[in-house]
């Protein structure tokens, strides 16, 4: 299997190298995510207002942005696992919000979703998280699954660790594990959230190439929450820069980092300063250090 | 007085919205039984870890309250030539009360606060939305196995504490203290009624195992996902159900024995 052949060796390196399949005609076809007009706020703190992003299928749209920008929240507005205010979400043509329990458990049998802690279950095996999804939607008899979970594990380098349990895997391992058992019902789309914080440049690699072959090679449509600007641009075909609750520019990483906008320069080049502001706004220093003393 | 009250119904409001959210969760769970059914192996892992490991406490416990009710009656009952009623006092005291009651004690401390901390660190760690985003209802997964088996151990915990304690108490009265062992057996055997001492006793166990069960699922499963999140809801467990439970045991011997 070419994905394994492809995890040995040179990963470290290999972000900017890996190779994209070529996006199917996006013209002939509607996109897989469509978000209209999305509003949705906690509490007083309004965290999406006027959201507008399509996801073309086939290809890995990653959606970038500082912390606390709403990224992962938007993943779980997507999988429908919170409400918006107001707006749209629709994923195949169907609008996640509109479905009814067992309609949306439907769908998201089709959708597969990368953790950013990994979230397998820490009282099963690496080979039970992976059998674990097919054992709770299909019958497939015990000699089959085992094969199929073997190839998922294979997918993933991890083959040899199935009978480790999750306390005893790396970070890297942990959500190379969660990886396999995110396609294990063989989804039409994954979403990943921040799958490369915390992890050492090995661990990194691995993850990017996988993130890109799996892609291609199963058909799937991923969808990237990350602010990991070199690693991200690296595997991306569409990125959607957000900030205060709406879009602030979007198109392949290249054109983004050669943008005149200020605010995505200073975002993909990671400059300390700029729109973004280095000071947390404050009283100028000389009031605070000389009124202080007077 | 305007602020005391503003306080007031914003505490009760938020109880209000506690108390909705616990029943709609119940309700949830009470409609996923069938799942128990269909997949009884969840059922016997849950049974193992909540009634098996709780088994020790409850053991030694039951054993030393019937030793001390045992020692305690001697001495009030000599003083009145009534040693020969002893089984039946500690007996009652057992089945009626002590049984459910201090049970439910312990079953909250040992296996309430483990469900609420094993629920809450779930959602800490991404299992409970994991299992959302394969599809699973964590609720039909992971909670229902839970609270039947918390609901079936407590009364089976409580009948072990009493049987233990009348064990420990002929242990003091009859081996230590010179109680007749006939008198010992057969008071118990002709005072002990099934109806009004050992059948409500049972009906106490199973409503405190209800509380229990559930105050410990609703506080794992709507706990802050952090951990000092878990840890409040781990104190409010125990806290909660030990109210619940001496609260309800007040109404139930009220309503059982006028």
């Amino acid at each position: 299997m070419s994905l394994t052949a492809g995890t040995q060796g040179g990963e470290a390196s290999a972000a900017r190298s890996v190779e994209r399949a070529p996006l199917p005609d996006e013209s002939a076809r509607e996109p897989l995510v469509r978000i209209r007009n999305l509003y949705f706020s906690r509490g007083e703190r309004q965290i999406f207002s006027g959201l507008d992003i399509d996801i073309p299928r086939g290809g890995i749209t990653a959606i970038m942005g500082p912390s606390g920008t709403g990224k992962t929240t938007l993943l779980k507005l997507i999988g429908g696992q919170l409400r918006p205010d107001q707006g749209s979400v629709e994923v195949d043509g169907l609008n996640v919000h509109e479905l009814n329990r067992q309609e949306l458990y439907q769908l998201r049998m089709r959708m597969g979703m990368l953790f950013q802690s990994g979230a397998l279950l820490t009282d099963l095996s690496v080979f039970e998280n992976v059998a674990f999804p097919l054992r709770e939607h299909t019958a497939l008899p015990e000699p089959l699954l085992r094969k199929l979970v073997l190839l998922k594990l294979e997918a993933v380098g991890l083959r040899g660790a199935r009978d480790l349990m999750p306390s005893q895997l790396s970070g890297g391992m942990a959500r190379r594990v969660a990886l396999a058992r995110a396609i294990a019902l063989d989804p039409m789309m994954i979403m990943y959230d921040e799958p490369f914080t915390g992890q050492d440049p090995i661990s990194l690699g691995v993850l990017v190439k996988l993130i890109r072959q799996l892609n291609d090679a199963a058909g799937l449509t991923s969808i990237l929450v990350s602010h990991d600007v070199e690693e991200t641009n690296a595997i991306a075909d569409l990125v959607y820069v957000i900030s205060a609750g709406k879009v602030v520019e979007s198109g392949d990483p290249a054109r983004l980092t050669q943008s005149g906008s200020e605010w995505t320069r200073q975002f993909m080049q990671g400059l300390p300063d700029g729109p973004v502001p280095f000071h947390y706004p404050a009283p100028p220093l000389e009031k605070d250090i000389l009124g202080a003393e007077s | 007085m305007t602020g005391l009250l503003a306080r007031l119904g914003r505490s009760g409001i938020i109880f209000l919205r506690h108390l909705g959210r616990a029943t709609v969760l119940l309700l949830h769970i009470l409609a996923s039984m069938g799942e128990v059914l269909r997949r009884p192996r969840l059922l016997l892992e849950q049974l193992f870890s909540v009634g098996v490991l709780t088994v020790l406490i409850i053991a030694v416990s039951g054993l030393f309250v019937g030793m001390v009710l045992s020692l305690q009656g001697y001495y009030i009952l000599s003083q009145f030539a009534a040693e020969a009623t002893l089984g039946v006092m500690v007996a009652a005291s057992l089945v009626r009360e002590l049984g459910p009651v201090v049970t439910a004690l312990l079953f909250a401390g040992r296996a309430g606060s483990a469900l609420t901390a094993e629920i809450g660190l779930m959602k800490a760690t991404e299992q409970l939305s994991g299992l959302e985003m394969m599809a699973v209802d964590p609720v039909r997964r992971v909670l229902t196995p839970r609270f039947v088996a918390g609901f079936i151990s407590m009364p089976l915990l409580a009948a072990l504490f009493s049987a233990l304690g009348v064990l420990g108490g002929w242990f003091v009265g009859v081996g230590l203290l010179g109680v007749d062992d006939g008198a010992w057996w057969g008071q118990m055997q002709a005072r002990i009624d099934w109806n009004e001492d050992l059948f409500n006793g049972v009906i106490k166990s199973l409503v405190f195992g209800f509380a229990c069960v559930w105050i410990a699922i609703f506080q794992g499963y709507n706990c802050l996902p952090t951990s000092a999140g878990v840890s409040r809801a781990t104190t409010r467990t125990v806290v909660h159900s030990s109210l619940a439970v001496l609260a309800l045991d007040f109404a139930l011997t009220a309503l059982m024995f006028n």
